[in-house]
């Protein structure tokens, strides 16, 4: 592992978060009454769609991934498919996950799945820009001793930090100070958004901190 | 000869073939179907003399002895740890809810407080009670938390000086022009109000003249409405029109007490005009069409500021200005026999605040002003300062009605001289006899009150009756000589004045003062038993664990306080039992300390200490500070399923990172191509996130059994909760009945299920019987008395009679029959069936196909049935000889699962009488936390290893889990924290008719009910340690192909697949089994103890809050009545299971010796 190698990752994070900060500032431009806490659900779609994009762009550029064997275009169309059924999946997961914890079922659906889409866009899109539609990689980058790269180790990273990030944003739904970024689904994605920067923050420091520790097993 | 063998059959001195064991002679051998390898084995135990013949009989008899031993000291332990908490509990609580008994007698205008004669009722006045009448109408103003200094007058200052600077001073102009323009008409009084300084209890102390404290025993908790007597309710029985306006509080405290009345929201704090604009809307057009006698206005807008920005902000001074508009308009509309009172309830703190006893928060505003003339002297320099509940008595006597029975206020003497009679003396005598009324009054409740309750002092009692005495007999002869000199009438002013603020004072000590010293030593018990439960627990786990010096140290600390005791109460010091509980407490919890600090050094780092991992750690720490925010105690119902989601996700994660959940291969090397038939060594990945989205549903479902919270106005109750007898459509009922009966039947065929599945139930035991037979009829008896209560009233006239009988008796017959149950499985608690099969040997078909290693077949297939003949014929000579004397093989069945069997059987039996006292609609819920349950242990075992011979443990997480899952439950079965939301109903279940005089029965039964939840988590608690050894035998049963696989492997194979002992492993090591029920029970206790130190610390630290009363109190009670309730249930719950391991060792006992003869 080379310190080059930390480096771009640091730059792709960095433009990570670029994007979310343009996705909070660029759409006043065309947009009235453009705010987060407000128009929060055109705030979601548009920075969705913003990280989706700088993600895929990032990996068509950066190409962490050793190119696959087979480069034909069915195959890259059958994986783009199969990326697309996996990201809705998630959404749909996402969704009912969040129910079970306790969102309403019936009331503020489009809310609550426009906060799984973005949840999903923290962390199933990075996922199947670096491991593709393979399932039994992502279990593998999840466990202890998983990761091969550090790519993959900065994606366990952000990942794990936006679910905390999701998580915590819950608990100011309860207390009574009746602002307006209490009302649900808004902490809770404000909370994944800031554990993702956070995460995207966190990861090339702590992978430069430890880059002696770190050892890959490449195959 | 016995066939007793080498170590490997000694290991399984008891082994059984899918839970089969199987006795022979008086040793054990093995032999299955299918087990060639063992038969060689138990043949080259026959054929190797170096094996003595020794049986583990000795070992089996001197068992018991120490086990027995052992047993008791766990028992005694936890006992004793629980008394630690009880008696924490018991000092916080005198400490802190200070409790009064609330009489329900009336004082009436016929009935004088005392003898004598009246002074103004002989005078046939109309209106005339007591005392006549000085006014005819009353405005009362009441303005929430108007502090002393808001209504202080300020010295006028010169025109070169800068005006005030705070926004809350002088904002009052008007009351300062009255005082200066009439001052004749009109007085400020600074009072003082009694802590604690909420809304609620000062209402009450405002209209009953009494010293409310949080808890006023009374007859009716399920509502607030005061029983006492009060001014509001002499009024109306003296036919007055009482007009209320404002603060719904008034609503809950005096329902239907008003002619007229406009309530408004009072629970949103961040409102500040609603209920003030409400009022002036409302006010003058009441006050010009003249139908009131007494007109109340409750303003709320000065305290709302208060709580929302603090008295020094501008919008205070808008609020106050306001307030003076409306005094003022009220001062221009005044009749002459009309009296305006403007009050404040409390104050409020630096940052707006009430609740506690600071000076700030009990000084309040009190103002007096009639059109008429009303005080001989002009107003003193500095506002007199009075008791906030002297006002009760100067109205009752002002509007000419009896003084409130439970009053204990002073009169303020100076409102009745006589105005127009220049005389000084007469005056006095005006003031002497309204004192007299007063301090009769007073006395008479003083009285009634120590008959009925002793929290009295009694030396101060009698000192101030004969003080009264004196008092009165000076008063009376004074009345015979009406011109004696002036000086003993001023003398007797001071005696009455002088009983009356003594009996005051007396009552404050012991009702309205918060003891700090005795709620920090009570909350220091709870940290430092919480810390003893932490330090046992790590020790139990460790392998050299002793029981001995625990009880050791116990008994010396108990001996050590009950010598000083001893030596306290000789030298005839009177002491609380409270107190002397804490000491006692506390003397026997020193040597412990004194243990682990002489054990701590400094060898040991405060890691070690810490034996909770991270991830639980911050959970526990989570639900810790929650109970220190009011929202979070109120949206509790909410956090803790999503609290106990985390937990179930977080366990799922942490078994997927250590590998556990997919085969190793998977995770070691990357994008392998792997079949299926791979599987893992327990559980596989899909079957823990199965039983983990399982877990979710079920929480989430329970979930919309929610009842809400009064405070939080825009959530709806569910539906569910109301009982079906409440419903109005037939069909929607009989549906819902229908889904109640099927849940009922469910529950049951999943137990009997799930006992057929790991248990037995051909067992003749009279348990298993009961079983079979009587949890059908329970079940059968609880839905026929739900269609009996839900269709009552739909009953044919004729039927009546037998409807009310078959009600009174169902549910009793019900309990009975699981009394009965309870009982069978406490005598007979092993469910094991006992095959007697003497020709069982014989009929093996040992030489079955061998499919071991080819090389070694043709040797086995000369050696084994060699042996096999051999032993066969060993066992033929052994059967003749003693074929008289009874049976020689006994196939044990089901003995792996004994003690979670008897278990099941027990939470099933006590779930049924719970469910009944519920609505019917719950009995989904109990389904629920069945299955819920279910789900959890299994989950909990996948991630539990077993140390076969070693030290047993329960993980931390199991046990939060499980704590979690029970405050969970409680919500889920409609209850809240709070009083009001208690299930009153569950009181007439069995008992339509009321228990006449007795209380515990109807305690019972609603306690009950409320603590169902606690009560059967904390039974079913050792279910978290033998729930991983039950599983176990799930293990080997999904048997994987050895692909691949040298034959060396395939020859340790019966090593690997020896059969599950299951829950015998716990029975192997009978020391360890009990450090491991000692452990359970201690985290268990840690993880409820620092609930309940939570609550107290949270109720201690926030006395001051604005919801002390309403949420962290309430809270406080229901968590330390929780916490007894579960603390029992676990006591019984473990008693359970060393009840049914004698009844195991006996079995086994009782076996050999029938072996013997």
């Amino acid at each position: 592992m080379k310190d080059t190698d930390i480096k771009r990752l640091l730059y792709t994070h960095l433009l990570c978060i670029f994007s979310i900060i343009l996705s909070i500032f660029i759409p006043s431009f065309f947009l009235e009454n453009f705010s987060i806490l407000e128009t929060h659900l055109t705030w979601l779609c548009i920075c969705s769609v913003f990280v989706t994009a700088v993600n895929l762009v990032l990996y068509l550029v950066v190409k962490p991934n050793a190119s696959s064997k087979r480069s034909s275009l069915s195959y890259k169309v059958t994986r783009f498919l199969k990326c697309c059924i996996y990201f809705l999946m998630s959404c749909f997961f996402f969704h009912v996950i969040f129910v079970l914890y306790g969102a309403p079922l019936i009331e503020l659906v489009l809310e609550t799945f426009l906060f799984a889409v973005i949840l999903s866009t923290f962390t199933t899109v990075p996922c199947l820009c670096l491991l593709g539609p393979n399932i039994k990689a992502w279990l593998r980058v999840f466990s202890r001793n998983g990761v091969t790269s550090i790519w993959e180790n900065s994606l366990q990273i952000t990942t794990i930090s936006s679910f905390i990030g999701t998580w915590l944003g819950a608990f100011p739904i309860p207390l009574d100070w009746e602002r307006p970024w209490q009302v649900w689904p808004i902490s809770c994605t404000l909370g994944a958004t800031f554990g993702y920067v956070a995460g995207l923050v966190i990861s090339p420091l702590w992978i430069y901190w430890n880059r002696k520790q770190l050892t890959y097993k490449n195959n | 000869m016995p066939i007793v063998c080498g170590p490997h059959f000694q290991k399984h001195w008891y082994n059984w073939w899918r839970g089969t064991l199987y006795w022979v002679g008086n040793g054990a051998v093995y032999l299955p179907e299918g087990f060639q390898e063992e038969v060689i084995l138990a043949g080259l135990c026959i054929g190797g003399p170096e094996y003595p013949l020794v049986l583990n009989l000795t070992v089996m008899n001197s068992l018991p002895a120490t086990s027995r031993m052992q047993k008791i000291s766990v028992l005694l332990f936890l006992a004793w740890v629980c008394f630690l908490f009880y008696a924490g509990i018991a000092l916080f609580t005198s400490g802190f809810l200070l409790t009064r008994l609330e009489l329900t007698n009336h004082s009436s205008c016929q009935e004088p407080p005392g003898p004598g004669s009246l002074p103004w009722g002989s005078q046939g006045k109309p209106g005339a009670c007591w005392m006549a009448s000085r006014f005819s109408r009353l405005v009362l103003v009441l303005i929430d938390a108007l502090r002393f200094d808001f209504a202080q007058p300020q010295p006028s200052h010169g025109p070169g000086e800068p005006p005030v600077s705070l926004p809350f001073l002088g904002k009052l102009d008007s009351l300062q022009r009255i005082l200066e323009i009439q001052p004749h008409h009109a007085r400020l009084y600074h009072s003082k109000a009694d802590p604690p300084t909420t809304t609620m209890q000062r209402l009450k102390a405002l209209t009953t003249g009494s010293l409310p404290t949080f808890i006023d025993a009374s007859s009716n908790f399920a509502s607030y409405a005061i029983v006492e007597d009060n001014l509001i309710k002499q009024l109306a029985s003296a036919g007055r029109r009482v007009v209320f306006m404002g603060d719904d509080t008034w609503k809950d405290l005096f329902p239907g007490a008003f002619s007229q009345a406009f309530f408004f929201p009072s629970f949103n704090v961040r409102d500040l005009h609603t209920v003030d604009n409400g009022i002036l809307e409302h006010l003058y057009p009441t006050m010009d069409s003249g139908e009131w006698d007494m007109l109340i206005a409750h303003f709320l807008g000065v305290d709302h500021c208060g709580h929302k920005y603090g008295p020094h902000h501008p919008e205070m001074a808008k609020k106050l200005s306001q307030m003076d508009q409306v005094i003022q308009g009220l001062v221009e509309r005044l009749e002459n026999d009309t009296l305006l009172v403007v009050i404040g309830d409390h104050g409020m703190t630096m940052t707006g605040d009430h609740g506690g006893d600071s000076e700030l928060e009990i000084s309040a505003a009190l103002f007096l002003y009639s059109p008429k003339a009303l005080f001989p002297g002009a107003p003193p320099e500095e506002p007199e300062i009075v008791p906030q509940i002297s006002l009760v008595p100067t109205l009752a006597l002002l509007l000419g009605l009896p003084i409130p029975f439970g009053n204990i206020g002073e009169v303020m003497a100076e409102l009745f001289s006589e105005v127009e009679d220049s005389q000084s003396h007469s005056s006095a005598l005006a003031q002497a006899s309204a004192l007299h009324l007063n301090a009769q009054q007073v006395s008479r409740f003083l009285h009634t009150y120590s008959a009925a309750a002793q929290d009295l002092q009694v030396k101060e009692l009698h000192r101030l009756q004969t003080l009264f005495s004196k008092a009165s007999a000076d008063y009376q002869r004074l009345l015979q000589r009406p011109q004696g000199p002036e000086a003993a009438l001023q003398t007797v002013i001071t005696e009455l004045q002088q009983f009356l603020r003594g009996v005051r004072a007396m009552c404050i000590q012991s009702w309205a003062r918060f003891s700090l010293g005795r709620m920090a030593g009570g909350a220091a018990l709870m940290a430092a038993a919480c810390f003893l439960c932490l330090l046992v627990s790590q020790w139990a786990t460790s392998p050299g664990f002793c029981f001995r010096p625990l009880l050791t140290l116990m008994a010396c600390g108990l001996a050590g306080t009950i010598v000083c005791a001893g030596l306290l109460t000789t030298t005839g010091l009177k002491l609380d039992p409270v107190v002397l509980g804490a000491m006692a407490a506390a003397g026997s919890l020193l040597p412990f300390l004194w243990k682990a600090w002489a054990g701590w050094g400094s060898k040991r780092p405060l890691v070690a200490l810490l034996p909770i991992p991270g991830p639980v750690l911050l959970f526990l720490l989570i639900r810790f500070a929650a109970f220190f925010s009011d929202s979070f105690v109120v949206a509790e119902a909410r956090a803790t399923p999503f609290l106990l989601g985390s937990l179930i996700l977080l366990l799922i994660a942490q078994l997927h990172w250590e590998g556990k959940l997919l085969p190793p291969k998977l995770l070691t090397i990357p994008r392998l191509c792997f079949s299926a038939s791979t599987g893992p060594p327990r559980h596989n990945g899909t079957h823990a996130l199965g039983l983990g989205v399982g877990l979710l549903l079920c929480i989430r479902l329970a979930g919309l059994f929610h009842r809400c919270p009064e405070e939080t106005p825009a959530c709806h109750s569910s539906p569910w909760l109301s009982p079906l007898a409440s419903m109005v459509g037939g069909r929607a009922k009989n549906l819902w009945y229908g889904a109640c009966v099927g849940s009922l039947v469910a529950l049951l065929a999943a137990v009997r299920l799930w006992l057929r599945r790991y248990s037995n139930l051909k067992s003749p035991e009279p348990s298993v019987l009961f079983v079979r037979w009587g949890l059908p009829l329970m079940a059968l008896g609880t839905a026929a008395y739900w269609a009996l209560a839900s269709g009552a009233d739909e009953a044919p006239p004729r039927l009546r009679a037998l409807v009310a009988g078959a009600s009174v008796v169902l549910p009793r017959a019900v309990a009975g029959l699981a009394a009965s149950g309870l009982m069978l499985l406490l005598w007979r608690p092993v469910t094991v069936l006992v095959k007697a099969t003497t020709g069982a040997p014989r009929t093996r078909t040992v030489l079955t196909p061998f499919s071991g290693p080819p090389t070694s077949r043709a040797d086995l297939d000369y050696v084994v049935p060699q042996i096999y003949r051999h032993m066969q014929e060993e066992f033929r000579g052994r059967l003749e000889r003693t074929k008289s004397q009874g049976p020689l093989t006994v196939a044990a069945c089901h003995l792996g699962s004994v003690y979670s069997a008897a278990m099941v059987t027990a939470l099933t039996l006590l779930a049924f009488p719970l469910l009944l006292l519920h609505a019917e609609r719950i009995s989904l819920v109990f389904l629920l936390l069945f299955l819920q349950s279910f789900l959890l242990l299994h989950l909990l075992a996948a991630g539990i290893p077993i140390t076969t011979p070693g030290p047993f443990t329960v993980p931390w997480q199991a046990v939060s889990a499980w704590a979690l899952m029970a405050t969970q439950t409680f919500y889920s079965m409609g209850h809240q924290p709070v009083f009001p939301a208690i299930h009153w109903h569950a009181a007439f279940v069995g008992f339509p008719e009321g228990h006449g005089s007795s209380t515990w029965l109807p305690a019972l039964l609603v306690g009950a009910n409320t603590f169902a939840s606690h009560l059967l988590f904390a039974v079913g608690c050792p279910l978290l340690l033998l729930w991983p050894f039950l599983c176990e035998s799930q293990g080997p049963r999904k048997r994987w192909q050895p692909l691949g696989r040298n034959e060396a492997e395939a020859r340790v194979r019966p090593e690997e697949e020896e059969e599950p002992l299951m829950e015998m492993r716990l029975r192997d090591a009978p020391h360890h089994f009990n450090a491991a029920l000692l452990q359970l029970g201690l985290k268990y206790l840690f993880v409820l103890g620092i609930q309940i130190l939570a609550c107290a610390l949270a109720a201690s630290i926030l006395r001051r809050h604005l919801m002390v009363w309403k949420v962290f109190a309430p809270k406080f009670i229901f968590e330390a009545m929780g916490f007894i309730v579960s603390s029992v249930g676990l006591f019984l719950g473990i008693a359970l299971v060393m009840r049914v391991d004698g009844a195991v060792s006996s079995w086994f006992r009782q076996l050999v010796l029938a072996q013997q003869r």
